[in-house]
């Protein structure tokens, strides 16, 4: 009997092959735009320059911030008339002021001052871009005083983690795997029961001997063996286009993402067993789901850095779930261990929402 | 013209028939601008950290005492081992570990150098390379304290003195911009997403049959249907102009009607947007897939989340033909540097362009159908 509904299921699927197709290309081409794209390295920030001083130690400066690979130089300017109009135009996003006594102050009293102005109209990006500007300056200083000898000198050695190259793609495509399965997914399960509500064929199943469960379970098989196939071609191209290796277990990845599928399915089948019309659902799972998932997961903006109330309220968002135990996986190649606690949540997070779509799909029976 | 107005009531009454939807268009978009911008910072001011010191000297306390005070550092623990602080970063406790090795301070008085370790989580680069710049910068404050208690003579060392200043958002408050961004996206969602499934919906029930076989013209039957989206798509962002306002307190420097204006002709691109999904779509689930996967590409690369500037050069080529990118610039530009109409006349020409093409492609598109 079961097996019956799930194979009606499989034909639904089947028979409409322009949407198999894109359940199974558009993960796929997302992937590879947002794995390349979606970065927040610093690389060839155009910089602009008003040199008061015009001497050598600041042009010295100069090409040192040109020559790094965070800037690029993309214009002197003249006269301070025209530092607004740089900005206004998006000519610039970080433009370095050279007072007239620079090179003087630095060559005889030994300290001189710059000025760095920062576009902050985007806050995280001025505040990146100001450091690095720091960065290179300070090195530039090192420099400087390679002449002399120091008493008392502390050199830091700095080792990157699981990351040396510090490549956004390591952040990002683990992120992006878990928005793309989440929201397709959700979306998949949650117009499927409400499709027959409105077609009007969910009273043909109703009539039938099988147990609300059944019929729900029935409809989540196939999204979740189309998910299962996303999620490997999701893993092959990361490792084989996007060079993010997998450091852990591959086993243990499949089955972490297996348990965020079963919850993200249970998330549409809820949404679904509410919703009235295509409509309602499809506004619910595609626009009340997309943006929290961009945001509260954890994909773009770290989680540790929200005000508590969204921190606690991250918490119901299975992608954070993923997300968190995907990279302790498949970045820093942790065991089991280090994401059973994740994947008890994102069990416990699929009971309850199972359970209640059964409840809520009972009382539309009666 | 009269035969438009019939339809125009026609399709206002299908939308404020269905109370779920009408409550979903207005509760949707304000709850989420209530909670998201909230979300999006990447301000570090609590990168968590573990120490390590194998010294226990006077000069390793004070360091870590300069590092924990700083404000930009949470300890976490005091770890007797590399290995046990590594446990710690493994656990997602600690991004950052800083050793002091054994014999840190007698090396300093000793042979005038000493090192120090920092391992760093680098999964997130951004936290990383940011945390890093942070923890090298206290260092090196540090390092030049004492050298100077040494005695050592202030002026033949070269110091240059960052003065950095914050353009147009001096207080570097995330909200300005985040929360007309957002606004940008609900707009573009909710229109985008209700287009698309509106005339599928007509196939999908079969009434669609019905307009076929009557006399309105396929243009009619078009705008008929844009002009609602239209003043929803106004609607929408009002509400979230108003709800910037009220709630955040942010207003534009710039001109209100300038944001107006361009949103009229912004809106129509993804009405048209919609429209066109819809005509080549056979179900309502096709459609939504469909706009699904462009909404998510637009959002992704309109410069909100991540900088335009920091993709690569293909990249950044494929925003050119991002109609969301440019209401986002325009919003950047009008709430925070105060332009006027002239700076974003090639905005506005550019999704002009967008309307005008999804809305002909529309209505080509669904004559061949038909």
């Amino acid at each position: 009997m079961f097996i019956h509904f799930i194979k009606k299921e499989f034909f639904h699927i089947f028979r409409d092959i322009r949407t198999m197709m894109m359940l199974l290309l558009m993960p796929v081409v997302q992937l590879i735009i947002f794995g390349f794209a979606i970065t927040t390295e610093i690389n060839h920030t155009p910089v602009a320059v008003l040199d008061h001083s015009n001497g050598e130690l600041s042009r010295r400066l100069i090409a040192k911030i040109d020559g790094s690979r965070y800037f690029t130089l993309q214009e002197k300017l003249q006269h301070a008339g025209q530092l607004e109009e740089t900005f206004r135009q998006g000519k610039a996003k970080l433009i370095a002021v050279f007072p007239s006594g620079f090179d003087n102050d630095l060559y005889h009293n030994g300290s001189a001052d710059i000025q760095l102005l920062a576009d902050a109209s985007d806050p995280n990006e001025a505040s990146t871009v100001i450091s690095y500007a720091g960065q290179v300056i300070a090195q530039y200083v090192q420099e400087l005083n390679t002449g002399n000898t120091l008493p008392y000198v502390i050199r830091p050695e700095v080792k990157m983690l699981y990351n040396p190259q510090l490549k956004s793609a390591y952040n990002f495509v683990p992120g992006i795997m878990g928005l793309i399965l989440m929201l397709i997914c959700a979306m998949m399960t949650s117009i499927s029961i409400v499709r027959e509500k409105e077609q009007g064929t969910m009273e043909v199943l109703l009539v039938s001997p099988a147990r609300p469960v059944m019929i729900i379970i029935a409809k989540a098989v196939p999204y979740l063996m189309i998910a299962m196939i996303d999620v490997v071609s999701i893993l092959l191209l990361s490792v084989f286009v996007l060079h993010v290796p997998i450091s852990g277990s591959v086993i243990l990845i499949l089955l972490l993402s297996f348990v965020f599928t079963l919850s993200a399915l249970s998330l549409g089948l809820l949404i679904s067993s509410v919703a009235k019309t295509q409509q309602a659902a499809m506004l619910a799972s595609g626009v009340g789901l997309m943006l929290p998932s961009i945001l509260l997961s954890g994909l773009i903006f770290p989680v540790e850095n929200m005000p508590w109330i969204l921190r606690i309220l991250s918490n119901i968002i299975p992608a954070k779930w993923f997300i968190v135990a995907i990279k302790d996986v498949m970045i820093k190649g942790l065991g089991i261990g280090a994401i059973a606690g994740e994947c008890g949540v994102l069990l416990l997070i699929t009971v309850i929402l199972l359970l209640v779509s059964v409840k809520k799909f009972k009382i539309r029976v009666e | 013209m009269s035969l438009l107005l019939v339809i125009l009531r026609k399709e206002f009454l299908q939308i404020f028939r269905n109370k779920t939807i009408l409550k979903m268009i207005v509760a949707l978009p304000v709850l989420q601008l209530l909670i998201l911008p909230w979300a999006a910072t990447f301000e570090q001011k609590n990168i968590t950290l573990s120490v390590v010191d194998n010294d226990h000297s006077s000069f390793s306390r004070r360091l870590t005492e300069k590092v924990t005070s700083s404000g930009f550092f949470q300890l976490t623990d005091y770890s007797v081992s590399y290995d046990q602080a590594l446990r710690s970063v493994e656990a997602n406790r600690a991004n950052l570990i800083l050793e002091i090795p054994g014999h840190f301070e007698n090396d300093l008085v000793r042979e005038d150098q000493s090192q120090l370790m920092l391992s760093v989580n680098a999964v997130n680069g951004q936290v990383a390379g940011l945390g890093t710049a942070y923890i090298t910068q206290i260092i090196q404050d540090f390092n030049l304290e004492i050298i100077e208690e040494a005695g050592y003579p202030n002026a033949s060392l070269s110091k240059i003195n960052v003065i950095p200043q914050f353009k147009y958002n001096p207080e570097m408050n995330y909200r300005n911009y985040m929360v007309p961004g957002i606004i940008v996206l609900l707009v573009t969602l909710m229109g985008g997403m209700l287009a698309a499934l509106n005339i599928v919906r007509e196939k999908e029930i079969g009434t669609i049959e019905q307009i076929n076989v009557s006399p309105i013209p396929k243009a009619v039957f078009i705008l008929g249907k844009l002009v609602p989206f239209w003043i929803m798509g106004l609607l929408i962002l009002s509400l979230g102009l108003l709800v910037a306002w009220v709630i955040y307190g942010l207003s534009p420097v710039g001109d209100l009607g300038v944001i107006y204006l361009f949103s009229f002709f912004y809106i129509l691109v993804f009405s048209g947007f919609g429209l066109l999904i819809s005509t080549y779509s056979d179900s309502q689930q096709q459609a939504m897939f469909v706009a699904f996967f462009f909404l998510i590409i637009f959002f992704l690369l309109s410069g909100l989340f991540t900088p335009v500037s920091s993709m690569p050069g293909w990249a950044q080529k494929i925003t050119l033909l991002n109609p969301v990118r440019y209401f986002v610039d325009v919003m950047r530009l009008v709430y925070m540097k105060g332009s006027g109409l002239a700076d974003i006349i090639p905005q506005i020409l550019s999704v002009t362009v967008f309307a005008v093409i999804f809305n002909m492609w529309a209505i080509l598109n669904y004559k061949k159908t038909s």
